[in-house]
């Protein structure tokens, strides 16, 4: 069957990339957590390397790239498309059945783009283009990406505006993935409420997951 | 019972419309809301003003045609029901009532609480049917049909095309209707050749008529 270009079609899309999504989270989050083992950053930056040399993972990155920009035109589209649809309002909104933070998406889905160009500047351009520390790791000369990281996050206001943003992310993911089955049309009546759940804990483990390393660096 | 009604007054397609207060005494528990507004017509015709127009027809919720999205709800507080069969014992003595007609692009409101839906129509139109060739009527029990699927291609055909699903949803989407529609045919032997070019034409007119996602 050919999949043309619909409303379903956009929402599988958006759904797919949404999913990417959280499993680049998920790889994300494993490697940040390194950062708070006590070996002189040895593991975070070994991974950091890792992760700018090997083929795949960068190949990985343009695709990561993709889904981004895919998620996120793809949200505006449907967005602009469901505002459209009902050009009056009601004076008393609806409390028909839907989940608090599905009503927010593209607010949350906004904050998290406006704080990712921020950290992108913070972290990947810097690692990229600009001038990073040093390390030596056994015989070898290694980038400092951990030094940076803690090095930021000894400022009180980046911490809190990490927090703040991660909050948002957390906000985001709680209606993200068993709304992204649901796009699918993998719909159960047993299942789909545990669906409901696993979202919940990806919610609160990535969010507070990330949210757990500028707070442990700050005060310690 | 004494309550208030905020109701949606609206001339013509093309008028601004806006809301209007109305009181009404004396409401008995047992009236049901449809009764309540001929109550509220009929002391509205009295005075020399022009009643309150809504859509109904059956008043035995089979018909799908009353659509009145009541206190942010459509077809009212309860559960799996429609709008004629919503009585005034779910509301409380001095009460206020807020009447609003569907809100979506593609169901312009007409007059007052009234919305064209001709656009679900248009959308069963599209391909929302089993072509059949004409004749003799089929003998019932030709072709077996699993229980189960005629159990759910019955839970299926129980959309009376109300709209209530396109007035409910933040999106103004027409995909419960429209799946609703697909999966009553999908599950027959009769309806099944067709489901694929069914599913993409419904879904392609739903898109074409401004419904959202
Ligand atoms: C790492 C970041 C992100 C992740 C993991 C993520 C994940 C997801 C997932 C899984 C969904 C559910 C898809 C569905 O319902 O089919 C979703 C929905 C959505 N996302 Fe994101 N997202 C992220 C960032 C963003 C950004 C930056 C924006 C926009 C500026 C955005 C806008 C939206 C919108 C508008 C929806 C609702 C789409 C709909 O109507 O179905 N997201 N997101
Ligand atoms: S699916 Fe929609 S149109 Fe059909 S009965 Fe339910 S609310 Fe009404
Ligand atoms: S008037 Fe027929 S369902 Fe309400």
């Amino acid at each position: 069957m050919v999949l043309k270009y619909s409303s379903i079609t956009k929402k599988i899309i958006m759904a797919l990339a949404g999913l990417f999504l959280i499993s680049f989270l998920i790889v994300h989050l494993g490697i940040n957590l390194l950062i708070l083992k006590n070996d002189g950053r040895e593991a975070f930056n070994l991974a950091a390397h890792f992760m700018v040399t090997n083929p795949l993972i960068q190949t990985m990155q343009w695709v990561l790239f993709g889904g981004f920009i895919i998620h996120i035109l793809l949200g505006v589209v449907l967005q602009i498309q469901n505002w459209m649809a009902r050009p009056q309002r009601y004076k008393v909104e609806g409390y028909s059945h839907t989940s608090f933070f599905s009503k927010f998406m593209i607010h949350t889905g906004a904050i998290i783009l406006a704080f990712l160009v921020l950290h992108l500047i913070n972290f990947f351009f810097r690692a990229k283009f600009g001038e990073m520390p040093g390390v030596m790791i056994g015989d070898q000369h290694y980038e400092d990406m951990g030094l940076l990281v803690i090095e930021k996050f000894k400022s009180l206001p980046y911490v809190l505006i990490y927090i703040f943003w991660l909050l948002f992310l957390g906000f985001h993911l709680d209606h993200a993935f068993h709304s992204a089955l649901q796009s699918l049309g993998l719909n159960h009546n047993k299942y789909t409420p545990v669906a409901f759940g696993i979202s919940r804990a990806l919610a609160i483990l990535i969010a507070g997951g990330f949210i757990l390393i500028p707070l442990i660096i700050y005060i310690s | 019972m004494d309550l208030t009604l905020k109701i949606w007054r609206q001339k013509n397609a093309t008028s601004k419309g806006k809301f209007v207060t109305y009181k009404v005494n004396g409401i008995s528990p047992n009236s049901s809301f449809l009764e309540m507004m001929d109550i509220l017509n009929e002391s509205l015709v009295v005075k020399g003003e022009d009643p309150v127009a809504f859509d109904h027809d059956c008043r035995e919720g089979i018909c799908g045609a009353c659509s009145m999205y009541i206190n942010g709800r459509p077809h009212g507080p309860d559960k799996a029901i429609t709008t004629c069969q919503l009585h005034m014992r779910r509301f409380k003595d001095g009460d206020t009532i807020v009447i609003e007609p569907w809100r979506a692009r593609p169901f312009p409101v007409l007059k007052d609480l009234i919305v064209d839906r001709t656009a679900f129509d248009k959308i069963i139109q599209a391909g929302g049917y089993i072509s059949v060739n004409t004749g003799g009527i089929p003998d019932a029990n030709a072709i077996p049909i699993p229980r189960a699927n005629a159990e759910l291609s019955m839970d299926a055909a129980a959309c009376i095309g109300c709209g209530a699903c396109v007035a409910a949803c933040k999106n103004a989407s027409a995909m419960l209707f429209v799946s609703a529609k697909v999966s009553q045919f999908e599950r027959l032997p009769e309806g099944k050749p067709e489901a694929a070019e069914r599913g993409q034409a419904t879904v392609a007119e739903i898109d074409r008529l401004g419904f959202g996602n």
